[in-house]
């Protein structure tokens, strides 16, 4: 831990990943509380494997056609890959909810194979696929790190200009409907909040473990708490926390930080079970 | 499959002379010969499947109307006309004039079964603010005047003191009472509740009723219950449904009933001749014969 200060104004990859775990942590504690109350983390994580197929379609459209697509970053192509699979997941759950798990599900593997294989196809960029599924704090870039601001600045608008029908529509969705709230369009652009959430993450943790992050702070703090609002800020609180503290503390150790800040998360979780009888 | 628009539902009621009424004011719910199938699996729809079917219905201003009949009988499938969820394969039907669909945020529902999950962090106020969701704005906050018609709403149904409990932690009743509270804040103009009494003890009951009639006052009220002790001994109207609607006025069996009642924790009415599911020999749905009927000892 004495070896992070000590390093860190030699080193600017330590700063960046500080600085994208903090900015992944303010992410899920603003959007977790809704995905819990929603209950819509099995989308979160199939929005997370659908991007990798974005990865892989821009790894592949910058090495096949240098000329256009040279300055692609992968995390460009997750955006937009993300950004889309949720409207067409959002549209699935709407219009065929008896059949959604299983279309889910299918776009889940999908995604995943079709970015694999695209990256099997793209020379020399096997390490991308691995630093995507488990993180790599270590060496975030700084256009990266940009991309991930834009990602929160863009969360954090969306999310004070709409939290309320956000929140009607996940406490009572045919209450919210009834109202005149267009429930379609809110959950859509719910699930759009999310799918930037999930890239700010998998930055950070990797999407394996995507669906850690955005529901275990949320879930802890909702132990202890009773308005939504309590959640809110106390989520982002944990989240920013867990997505540096631990990373600070094990730095220098054989530990990779991204497995510390799950593994801590978990452990928290699995206390508040414990100090509190709440149901969850 | 639901071919007829809004605009061809609209120009039906036109044709009906009760429809000045309407304009008035004076009914605020319009229902003439609707019909209603649900679209069947091979997507054809046979005369036999209709769930409704020539169902005529005015609820007017000052209406206490309790709609009772057997399950499948079709009174959820009203509700859902009624809010404008389902569109009616024949017939017509106005709320306050116009087709629900325009009009159903200005209608209060308290659903059966609260769709609020016991294990969410959102305490009773968050609940009931979510009520005042189409007079909001973008924002992150609801606005003074929304906080204040909640908790006037809250106050009104005795709910106050419970206003930042967590939600889970209320009994039955009590979250009965907060979502009468969240239908009451998005200010309606017709209050319609779906099995209120549901799980619910005789004396909280009484309490829910008392609230109803208060509300009353100011407000027409539908209520679905197949619980027909309370449906027959406190409300002004009664409509059996079951596939076919006949309104009752209360007066019929209040005499009997009410002395039932004071005697007695709980009582039925069974309305003798209620067609059966699906009789086609019935032309004429339900009779205005009922028969008292008292079950000792049930209560406590």
């Amino acid at each position: 831990m004495i070896d992070f200060f000590r390093d860190w104004s030699e080193n600017p990859f330590l700063w960046n990943g500080l600085w994208a775990g903090l900015l992944a942590g303010l992410a899920c504690g603003i959007t977790g509380p809704y995905v819990i109350t929603k209950r819509i983390v099995f989308l979160a994580g199939a929005i997370a494997h659908i991007a990798v197929g974005g990865i892989g379609g821009a790894l592949w459209l910058a090495h096949a056609f240098p000329q256009y697509f040279g300055s692609v970053h992968p995390i460009h192509g997750a955006t937009i890959v993300a950004v889309i699979s949720a409207i067409v997941i959002g549209l699935v759950n709407e219009h065929w909810a008896e059949r959604s798990d299983t279309i889910i599900g299918a776009l889940w593997a999908i995604g995943m194979a079709v970015g694999v294989l695209l990256i099997k196809f793209t020379p020399g960029y096997q390490g991308e696929l691995m630093s995507y599924l488990f993180g790599n704090l270590a060496f975030v870039s700084q256009r990266q790190l940009q991309w991930i601001a834009f990602l929160d600045a863009v969360i954090i608008l969306v999310t004070l200009l709409f939290h309320k029908q956000f929140l009607a529509v996940c406490l009572d969705q045919e209450q919210a409907r009834l109202q005149g709230i267009p429930v379609t369009m809110i959950n859509l652009l719910l699930l759009t909040v999310v799918a930037l959430t999930v890239i700010c993450l998998t930055s950070v943790v990797g999407l394996i473990l995507v669906i850690a992050l955005l529901s275990l702070p949320a879930a802890t703090v909702a132990r202890f708490v009773s308005s939504m609002l309590a959640m809110l800020i106390g989520s982002t609180i944990l989240s920013c926390l867990l997505t540096t503290v631990p990373r600070i503390a094990v730095y220098g150790t054989p530990v990779n930080p991204e497995s510390a800040i799950v593994i801590t998360a978990a452990t928290l979780y699995l206390a508040s079970l414990f100090l509190r009888r709440r149901a969850l | 499959m639901f071919s007829a628009s809004w605009a061809d539902i609209r120009k039906s009621c036109e044709t009906s002379p009760s429809i000045a009424a309407t304009i008035d004011g004076e009914i605020v719910v319009h229902i003439e010969g609707v019909s209603f199938a649900y679209p069947g699996q091979g997507g054809g729809i046979s005369t036999t499947e209709w769930i409704l079917e020539d169902v005529s219905l005015d609820v007017y201003r000052d209406d206490f109307l309790g709609i009772i009949g057997p399950n499948g009988g079709g009174k959820t499938t009203l509700l859902k006309i009624i809010l404008g969820l389902l569109e009616p394969e024949k017939g017509c039907v106005t709320v306050f004039g116009r087709p629900p669909r325009e009009v159903r945020h200005q209608i209060g529902y308290v659903p059966q079964h609260a769709r609020i999950d016991a294990s969410v962090a959102a305490t009773v106020l968050d609940i009931v603010l979510a009520g005042r969701i189409a007079h909001a704005r973008w924002g992150f906050r609801y606005r003074r005047k929304d906080r204040e018609v909640a908790r006037e709403a809250l106050r009104m149904t005795g709910m106050i003191q419970m206003a930042d409990r967590r939600i889970g932690t209320l009994s039955g009743g009590q979250r009965q009472r907060v979502l009468i509270a969240r239908a009451l804040a998005s200010e309606p103009k017709l209050l319609l509740l779906d099995e209120p009494t549901a799980g619910i003890d005789p004396y909280v009951e009484q309490n829910l009723t008392d609230l109803l009639h208060q509300l009353n006052e100011t407000l027409p009220i539908v209520v679905v219950s197949h619980d027909i002790g309370f449906v027959s001994t406190h409300l002004k109207r009664v409509a059996c449904l079951n596939r076919r609607l006949t309104v009752h006025r209360v007066s019929e069996i209040t005499q009997a009933t009410m002395t039932n009642f004071y005697r007695e924790q709980v009582q039925m009415v069974r309305h003798l001749a209620c067609c059966p599911l699906g009789d086609p020999g019935c032309q004429h749905g339900c009779q205005s014969s009922t028969e008292v009927t008292s079950r000792e000892g049930v209560g406590d």
